[in-house]
């Protein structure tokens, strides 16, 4: 290597994007075994990307806590990265075991499932480990642009059809949004690296009403990644016209990589400028709970009140970002954390009543869910009282301590806000529970489930209780990966 | 008040653009009467013979036909773009000449000055010709869209899928010659290749001939020339995309073809066969003003082209973008490989 | 001089970006955006970077906008022709827009511009390709990978199925 290449970058850099490397690689080499291989053994496909997140995670794992910056400081490996990656590897992995048989009864069981899957998860990694807003930019357009396609997947469904196009037209819109705040904030400081930016707020005399409106454009781009209001308009569509294994993975990973990216932008490159995104970013979660909460109430379809329950969701772990301490920071990893686990829980569960031709997406076909199938009514149960926040489930801890971190940071009024939006939330989790326990079952249940499902559905509920009981361990570890302001 | 020098220097420019306008403007007067001359004897038969001597008169009096032709507007066309199509498609054909060069330094004689034979020697000269010739496309889509017929318009779909499946190829291609010649600057171009005909990008083996028979193909298709002229596919879509067009109007779009077929042959010329220089680098040979050695090469290219259109059928559509995406593009993706290697 | 080109080509890249979305023919609305991106090529010569408005107008108007055509005119478009624009019902979303503009354009004119041109750095072809391939090599690549899943996921929704 010359030294003139030798000045940008080391053997070590391509070290540091191993697991990334692996991850996308092999998404281009599943590409080529899928039509290698006849279509009675589909399953080598599947497996292969399990494969490779377990390869990529391992690497993750040799490589962790080396905090090596790579690429000129447009890549890091520090702790931080590491725990998120950790909650995609989990989310990748359920997102393929709850697919494997509801593909199969959609009739979308094609390779490129799987290879989307894949190239979204890699498109995550970078932007958990992205420090430039270049590769920010690039690992979100990576991670959404796939799952563009996948919640377009069911081509005979015209709900799909138009999710997917609502998705993909809105997400491109605020792309450009971003995009315009990125210019801006280059335009401003002269730079696109986080550490650097963050530097030139301190020195430099740049806080004029452009930077404002540079923040309002960041604010509004990522706010549509969330799924925040009023930037949640596409969610309940695109999650309800999605294939359900699609939807609990938008639902977990992409969103918990754009809160990585958030948090990442917000408390690395622009904590300096504090006071002037704080009311923003409050707003927005504020807007989330009440908005997503109480719309969440007067749905019937349950794929269409998961994904306002979600918006309710990203408000709250929004919220630990306004606290902007690191342990508000480490409180949102946790939430998220926790997230994943009880979001594909339930999904889980959602996708075991698509059999044949019952679709299992309306509220009203769980009556009396309780009396015929008891241990799935007691998971779905479980999940349903975590993510209400109800003790002692982890969906309580997670909220819990983001409240503590709101109120260590004085920040009281939003906490009680949170608190009674909490049990708004609960009326429509428990609604649920009610019509599974409480009423006679109108005709058999027929549950797909699979082993693959199975697996993914006691994992979860392990999860769940066990972070409720005993979170001291993971609790530690957010703490421990969250980077220092 | 500005300085003679400046003044001069606008001058010269504004006398070369007129130049090579006027040359353009009259382009197909020859090219007409040699393309139908060329034609006939291919076919055993005389070609144009009434009007002058050998016919060559005969592009006069199909120019004046041309004039006093009723112009018509067909009924419910986009009038506005039905009229702008032509002039889209002229005007990207002529602005490619503005890079174009045809030879280094000339001295004119008795006042000992000395000019450049090319208007702007631009540093991306060669990416500016791939893009300002690839819009000349607007006017075949726009022209048979706003004619309102349905001929017109398959001409137009056609024409815009062919050109940029080709575009794709012909660009590869000319990728290929900057890495042989390391500059997108066609001067640099033209220079590296000094020397006898051996130093000819063409014989730049074993990559050079095959990046000649690709961009060869992909530029037939550019330009909408037999064996690639489906967008005007008399047999199945009348006159393609120009069918509802007369007069002027007409002869708009037939000028940008002819010109874009000269643009062709300049390009194959600078770009592979050495561009002004002779064949062999001996005293006889290089007493022969570089023009001369320039033109004959392109004019062998025009008659070239006109003979493969006499000669060769029509491909059918499928086979055309096949032979577009699963013959041409993989193997310049190929090639520009080995040119990497052996470039190293 | 200068500043007189740029604010002409500036003016006409606006005046044609509000004709892309106020033409109600969606074939006028293509070539205004063609006239947009033609000026925005020009911007570029202005700001000494003769390559990028030769890719600008190679990719943007040479390739994409000519697909963009080739959709439209697959496209049957007499409904979107007698569609008024903007929509009867929504003239106030109109007004509300013009004031947010209107309120971007004085944030910007609000805020110093503190920093000058780039120096000591000349936008030719060797210097893009030479930080493409050094300081910026992880964002290239990442780009090859998002072109390649765009790919992939363009194949999977347009693909019949069988």
């Amino acid at each position: 290597m010359n030294s003139e290449v030798a000045a940008f970058f080391s053997p070590g850099d391509f070290l540091a994007i191993l697991p990334e490397m692996v991850i996308a690689g092999m998404a281009c080499l599943l590409l080529l075994v899928d039509i290698a291989v006849p279509r009675t053994k589909k399953c080598v496909v599947p497996a292969l990307a399990v494969l490779s997140v377990a390869v990529a995670a391992w690497f993750s794992y040799e490589l962790a806590g080396s905090g090596v910056s790579a690429f000129s400081g447009m890549f890091v490996l520090d702790g931080y990265s590491d725990f998120f990656k950790l909650i995609f590897y989990i989310v990748a992995v359920f997102a393929i075991l709850v697919s494997l048989r509801y593909i199969r009864t959609e009739e979308i069981d094609l390779g490129e499932y799987y290879v989307l899957l894949l190239f979204s998860l890699s498109g995550m990694m970078i932007m958990a480990s992205g420090t430039d807003l270049l590769t920010i930019y690039l690992g979100l357009e990576l991670a959404s642009l796939p799952v563009y396609a996948l919640v377009g997947f069911l081509q005979k469904s015209r709900k799909s059809n138009e999710a997917a196009m609502k998705y993909i037209i809105l997400g491109a819109f605020s792309s450009a949004i971003l995009l315009y705040g990125i210019s801006l904030i280059y335009g401003l400081t002269g730079t696109t690296q986080l550490a650097a930016i963050s530097a030139a707020l301190v020195t430099g005399d740049v806080n004029g009403p452009l930077f404002t409106l540079a923040v309002i454009m960041l604010v509004a781009g990522f706010g549509f990644k969330v799924a925040g209001f009023p930037f949640h308009m596409w969610a309940p569509d695109a999650y309800e016209g999605a294939p359900t294994p699609i939807t609990a993975f938008m639902a977990a990973g992409p969103k918990a990589a754009a809160f990585a990216v958030i948090m990442r932008v917000f408390l690395e490159g622009l904590y300096p400028a504090y006071d002037s995104w704080q009311m923003a970013i409050a707003a927005v979660a504020v807007g989330s709970m009440v908005v997503g909460n109480i719309t969440a109430i007067l749905q019937t379809s349950i794929k269409r009140m998961l994904a306002f329950s979600s918006v309710g969701h990203a408000g709250y772990a929004l919220l630990g970002l306004v606290a902007g301490s690191e342990e508000g920071m480490a409180s949102v990893m946790f939430y998220l954390f926790v997230y994943a686990f009880m979001n594909l829980g339930i999904f889980g569960i959602v996708i075991m009543m698509r059999k044949d031709s019952q679709s299992g997406d309306q509220i009203s076909h769980y009556t009396g869910l309780g009396k015929s199938n008891r241990l799935t009514a007691l998971a779905m149960l479980i999940f349903l009282f975590s993510l209400a926040g109800i003790p002692p489930t982890a969906g309580f801890i997670a909220k819990f301590y983001v409240f503590m971190a709101l109120i260590n940071k004085g920040m009281v009024g939003l906490a009680v806000i949170a608190a009674l939006m909490s049990a708004v939330a609960a009326y429509y989790y428990i609604r649920i529970v009610m019509l599974m326990y409480m009423r006679e079952p109108e005709k058999e249940f027929a549950l797909a489930s699979s082993r693959g499902l199975l697996c993914v559905l006691i994992i979860a509920l392990a999860a769940v209780v066990a972070l409720g009981v005993y979170p001291g361990y993971f609790i530690d570890l957010a703490r421990y990966a969250a980077f220092p302001l | 008040m500005p300085d003679t020098a400046i003044l001069l220097e606008v001058l010269v420019i504004v006398v070369k653009v007129s130049v090579i306008c006027g040359i353009l403007f009259g382009l197909p007067l020859p090219l007409t009467w040699l393309e139908r001359k060329v034609a006939g004897h291919i076919q055993v038969r005389l070609g144009p013979w009434r009007v002058g001597p050998h016919g060559v008169l005969q592009p006069f009096a199909d120019m004046v036909k041309l004039l006093i032709k009723e112009d018509i507007v067909p009924d419910r066309a986009d009038k506005f773009l039905f009229k702008l199509a032509p002039l889209l498609s002229m005007i990207p054909a002529f602005l490619v000449f503005v890079a174009i060069p045809f030879g280094e330094k000339f001295a004119i004689p008795f006042i000992g000055n000395e000019i450049t034979l090319y208007i702007s020697d631009m540093n991306v000269g060669i990416l500016y010709i791939l893009a300002i010739g690839g819009l000349g496309i607007y006017g075949m889509i726009l022209g048979g869209w706003a004619s309102n017929s349905k001929y017109s318009l398959l001409g137009g779909l056609r024409s815009s899928a062919q050109m940029i499946s080709y575009e794709v190829s012909m660009s590869f291609a000319a990728i290929g010659v900057v890495m042989l010649t390391d500059s997108l600057n066609l001067l640099e171009m033209v220079r590296s290749q000094s020397g006898s005909f051996l130093d000819w990008n063409i014989f730049y083996l074993p990559v050079g001939p095959v990046w000649f028979v690709i961009f060869m193909i992909s530029a037939l298709a550019e330009i909408n020339r037999i064996p690639f002229d489906l967008p005007e596919d008399e047999g199945t879509l009348a006159a393609g995309f120009h069918t509802e067009y007369s007069g002027m109007r007409f002869s708009f779009f037939m000028l940008a073809e002819y010109v874009a077929m000269v643009t062709i042959a300049v390009l194959t010329v600078v770009m592979f066969l050495g561009g002004w220089n002779p064949p062999l680098d001996i005293s006889i040979f290089h007493l022969v003003p570089p023009i001369f050695w320039f033109l004959g090469k392109v004019v062998l290219f025009i008659y070239f082209f006109m003979w493969l259109r006499f000669t060769l059928p029509r491909y059918r559509y499928d086979q055309l973008m096949a032979i577009g995406w699963k013959v041409l593009i993989p193997l310049s993706l190929v090639t520009i490989l080995v040119t990497g290697l052996m470039k190293i | 001089m200068e500043k007189l080109f740029f604010l002409m080509f500036a003016a006409v890249a606006i005046a044609s970006g509000l004709a892309v979305v106020t033409v109600r023919n969606p074939v006028h609305s293509a070539l205004a955006l063609i006239v947009c991106l033609i000026q925005v090529a020009a911007l570029f010569v202005l700001l000494r970077s003769p390559f990028l408005a030769a890719v600008q107008i190679f990719i943007y108007v040479g390739a994409v906008m000519v697909l963009f055509l080739f959709v439209v005119l697959i496209l049957d478009m007499r409904k979107a022709v007698l569609q008024a624009f903007p929509p009867v019902k929504k003239r106030f979303v109109v007004g509300v827009i013009l004031v947010l503009s209107a309120q971007m354009v004085a944030f910007v004119f609000l805020t110093p511009m503190g920093l000058g041109p780039a120096q000591g750095w000349e936008p030719t072809v060797e210097s893009i390709g030479r930080v493409l391939f050094t300081k910026y090599l992880f964002p290239f690549e990442v780009v090859s990978v998002i072109l390649l899943a765009a790919l992939v996921a363009a194949i999977v929704i347009a693909k019949e199925r069988q």
